[in-house]
Order: C-alpha cells, then structure tokens, then sequence
C-alpha cells in the first residue's frame, strides 16, 4: 500500500467526517426552526384567547345590566378595565391591565351571587361558560408557552446543539411569570 | 415529554413489527401444512396481502369506521359548549390542533381517542359520562384522551387493533378448516410432498403455531397498552395540574351502575379510559389478559401525587405505590417545578340534577329536538316528527311559531 493510497483513505474519512458534521448542524438548525415557531405560535395563542375575552365582555355587561340596576360600579370598573387592557401599548403595560381586568371579573362574579334571577338566566349562564373557559384557556395558553419556551431554553443550553444555537443566533425565550403568588394557582377565577 | 413522544413512536414500530412477524410467521406455517414445504411462500404472500390490505383500510378511514362502531355523532360548541370548551383547554395546553369532538349516547361513562395523527384526532365521550362527571372531572378524562393524541398512541392502537383482528382471523380459518376437512388435506399434502411423517409434523406444528399466534400477539398488545394508559393518566396531570380530577373521575366511572357499554367490542375496548367490559377484572390485580391497569391502583397513585404535577412526581407516585420499576423511560423524566392547583370552585357545587337534565337536552339536541324559550321563562323541546306549525307554551298560553330547519 502506497504513501497515496494511505492520502486518499485519510482524506475520505475527514471528508465523511465532515459531511456528518454538516448535516447534524443542518438537522439541529430545522429543529430549532420547527421549536422557535412552536414558541411563537404559544405565544401567538396567549393574545388570542386575552381577545377572545375583551369580546365577550360587552356580552356579558349588557345581559347581566337588567337584573343588576343597583351595580354601576361593578358595571364601570369592569369596562374601564378592558378599556385599558385593550389600549395598552408595552407588553408590560398589558400584563398589568390585564391582571386588573381579571380581578374585575372575580369581583364581578362574586356579586352575581346575590342575584340568583341572573343566576338562572340561559343567556347569561352561556356567557359565564363562556368567560369561565376563557379563563381557563389564557392560564392553558400561558403554560402552554412556558413548556414549550423551556423545551426551546433547553435544547440552546444543551451540548452540542447550544453551539449551532449560537452560530445562528438562536437565543433563550423569557418565561410568562405571573407576578403575583396567588395568581400561579391559575386556572381559577371564582364563578 | 417530547423524549417520551420520541420512545413512544418508536416502540409502536418496534411492536408493530413484531405483531407483523407473528402475522407472516403463522401464514408461512399455514401455508406449509397444507400444500407442503413449498406452500410457505403462498401463505407468506396471502398473510402479506391480507394485512396490507388492512393497513391500508385503517390508515385512510380507521377512525371513521371505529367511531361509526361506536354509534358517535359529532357535534358543535352549541349543542354542548361545556365538552367544547374543555376539549379546548385541553388542546390549547398539550400544543395541538383541536380535534372533532363525538358523542356517543350510551348511559355508561367512558371516553376514547381515535386518528391517524394529532391533526386528524377525534374524541369521542358517552352522555353519561357528562352527565356524571363536574367540569374538573371531565377535564381530567379529556386531559388523558388529548395524551393519547399527544403520545401517538391513537394510531398504535388502530394499527395494533386491525394486525390482531388478522392474525386471530387465519388462525380461526385454519382450525376450523382442520377440523373439518384436515384428513383430505393431509392425505393431498403427502401425495405431492416427501413423506408422510413429515407432513404430519408439520402440521402439528402449524396448529400449535395457529393456537399460539394470536395469544402472543394478544399479549404484547395488552402489556404495552396497559403501560400507555399508565403515561397518559401522567400525560392528563401535567396537562391539568390537578390529580383529583381524574381521580374522582375514575372513581365515579368505577362505581357507576350503568349497563356496560353497548357498542364496545374486544377490538375497540383497549381504546378506552376505563375497560368498558365489566366483568373482565376491574379491580382484581395483575391480570395479564386486561388492557387496563386496575382503577384502583390508577386512583390510588393519582392520589398519591403531593410534590407537582411533572411525570417525574407521577413516576415517583407509581412507585411508591406499586411498589414496582417505573413504567416511564428513564430519559423522559427531566426534572420540572409544575406547582398542583386547587379545585375550581365550580366543582365544588355540583348540580346533580341539573347536570342530568342538560344531559338529556343534549341527546334531544343531537336527535333533531327543536329547543324555544317562551318569555315566561318556560323552555318548550319540541320532537322533529311534530307535525302543527306552532305549539302553545302550557304555563302562559303564549303561541310560538316551530320553523323547522
């Protein structure tokens, strides 16, 4: 065997070696495509669900307003609340509107109780299922996105996909922390 | 979680493969009992044929053909918004796109996934079961049937279902052909083969083979589902962070005395959330022919369950409790912090009778029952076959008009 025939073997092997390492890094780049738009798409569900509960509210007021005469105040807060949940600008903004528009909707549904016309009312038991699972489905849509954002997180750190993480600039997502304890009991609004 | 999806595709294949070989193995015995050593090929082929033909009618229109079975009927938010809603949740926290939701109306409490992938899921739940379960309940049943989606068992266990249909329905072709005509088979057989004695074994042999067949293959089939339903019941508590619902779910379903099932058979029972055949062991344990882990033991290890909500904390439940290896591979545990929840507080005032009314509602609705509101508050059902164009309201009198659509 010749000096040459040795080369070649030498040279084949890199070059296999090589095209392994290419198509890993092609591999774990579509994957962290595939995850990023998971995330994003997570993300995306969040905002779905928190309109999804800015148009109900209107329903809700106005089926409930005829049996309820004497809660304008009860009334206002509720609307000036998704009023500002819906113009607000920062994402930070948002978050806290938001949180105040649920509180809202707690007190709101702790009033009902002493109206049990209202509480009997076809309509209104529809909108409260309604709201109810919405509720449940912002807190889902939230968990949702913080496994997925983990998922995403993990993969970056992990060797030896962080290092084609890090040539195409793939970077950690935050996770939706909601601010206050009680909250991190979610799904729960009392109705 | 993904892990697990990643072990889970791969046993279904693993399995699959094996179930397949049992196919094949028995047609290529069969095969060389009746025409000789040369046969095997043809009864490798038929064998072949048989299950590709079957595949392919399962792959294209399984789910169809199992719900039509099952005597479900799809409905929409509006006939019950609540199921609607909660199939919602549930598709919204595992990430996937919502399935079609069934009904079937049957009194017993059960529910089942069905599909080729998570883009063409079904899930069906019977009316008792909505009339039984509160909102965290039916949560919780609907948490495990969307870890079924998740997981890619629904595919497994159709795929898996239509090889063991085969495979049980040679082997009851060729004994009963033994049994009837074996003698002038045999005698053929050995006129154009080597000899006698060799025949005779081999025939021996196939019908071993034949009596055995199905029951490896009933075997494998049941120890790798009764492990599925053991993840998805993990599946449905990382999904909903809350282990009572199912368990209260499961323990109701266990104790109700409704008649069992109507529409279930051997084929279709292991897609089920609790076995829909009653007498086949419920609560008695290790019972290698069950396709479901006792309820018992499902309820006590959700019960269990105090750290969190990962699959990590129900791993670590089912051992404590079964006192056994975990049933969950080892790589799918990573370490999670998922806090439990508390109950919803509309669970906690349940409406017994009011849930059974809305129940009742429901089939009318799904059967083509007109519903109007009269002003006085008074809600008339009027039947599809109610012939008068309007209907009076038997509290104020009031005429409505019934414009049947």
């Amino acid at each position: 065997m010749g000096i040459g025939m040795i080369a070649l073997i030498v040279l084949l092997v890199i070059a296999a070696g090589l095209l392994l390492v290419i198509l890993y890094v092609i591999g774990t780049y579509n994957v962290f495509v595939g995850l990023r738009n998971q995330v994003d798409n997570a993300w995306s569900q969040i905002d779905v669900q928190l309109k999804r509960r800015h148009d109900l509210i209107p329903n809700l007021v106005e089926t409930a307003k005829g049996y309820m005469k004497h809660e304008r105040g009860t009334f206002e807060a509720i609307t000036n609340a998704r009023a500002q949940a819906m113009g607000a600008k920062t994402v930070a903004d948002a978050a806290k509107a938001e949180g105040a528009l649920g509180e809202a909707l707690s007190k709101f549904m702790l009033v009902v109780e002493n109206y049990p016309d209202l509480k009997a009312n076809q309509n209104f038991l529809a909108v409260q299922e309604e709201l109810s699972s919405t509720e449940n489905k912002i807190a889902f849509s939230r968990q949702a996105y913080n496994d997925q954002a983990m998922f995403f997180n993990n993969r970056i750190q992990m060797f030896p996909s962080n290092i084609v993480a890090g040539i195409f600039s793939f970077t950690k997502r935050d996770f939706f922390e909601v601010s206050a304890a009680a909250e991190r009991e979610a799904p729960k609004v009392s109705f | 979680m993904w892990e697990l999806i990643r072990i889970n595709k791969r046993n279904s294949v693993l399995l699959l493969m094996l179930m397949a070989v049992c196919l094949l193995g028995l047609g290529a015995v069969i095969g060389m009992a009746i025409r000789g050593p040369d046969g095997g090929m043809l009864g490798l082929m038929i064998a072949t044929g048989i299950w590709v033909v079957l595949t392919l009618i399962s792959f294209s229109s399984g789910d169809q053909i199992l719900l039509l079975a099952s005597n479900a009927t799809a409905v929409t938010h509006d006939v019950h918004p609540q199921l609607f809603n909660v199939v919602e949740e549930m598709a919204i926290a595992s990430g996937l796109p919502m399935p079609k939701v069934y009904i079937i109306n049957d009194p017993a409490p059960n529910a089942f996934a069905t599909g080729r992938s998570p883009k063409s899921a079904s899930v069906a739940v019977t009316a008792g079961l909505l009339a039984k379960l509160n909102r965290d309940e039916l949560q919780g049943v609907i948490g495990h049937e969307m870890s079924h989606i998740l997981h890619r068992d629904i595919l497994f266990v159709t795929l898996a279902g239509i090889m063991l249909g085969s495979v049980a329905l040679l082997s009851q072709v060729f004994l009963r052909g033994m049994m009837y005509g074996g003698g002038s088979r045999r005698r053929y057989s050995s006129g154009g083969g080597k000899g006698g004695g060799a025949a005779a074994i081999l025939l021996l042999i196939a019908i071993v083979v034949a009596i055995l067949a199905p029951i490896m293959t009933q075997l494998l089939y049941f120890a790798l589902s009764r492990r599925r339903e053991y993840l998805a019941d993990a599946g449905s508590v990382r999904l909903t962070r809350y282990p009572e619902g199912l368990a209260s779910a499961l323990e109701k379903i266990a104790n109700d005395h409704a008649p069992q099932l109507a529409s279930a058979n051997k084929v279709t029972a292991p897609m089920f959330i609790v076995n829909p055949f009653k007498k086949m062991g419920q609560w008695n344990l290790s019972d290698l022919t069950s396709t479901h882990p006792p309820i018992s033991e499902r309820i006590r290890i959700l019960r269990n369950m105090s750290q969190g909500a990962s699959l990590k904390d129900y791993s670590d439940s089912f051992v404590s409790v079964t006192k056994s290896r975990t049933v969950m591979p080892a790589s799918a545990l990573t370490k999670e912090d998922i806090a439990l929840r508390q109950a919803s507080a509309e669970a906690k005032n349940e409406q017994k009778e009011k849930q059974l009314r809305q129940v009742g509602d429901i089939m009318r609705k799904v059967n083509g029952f007109v519903f109007l509101t009269c002003a006085c508050g008074m809600t008339l059902k009027i039947p599809p076959n109610y012939a008068a164009a309007t209907v009076e309201c038997p509290r104020c009198h009031t005429e409505h008009n019934v414009n049947k659509t």
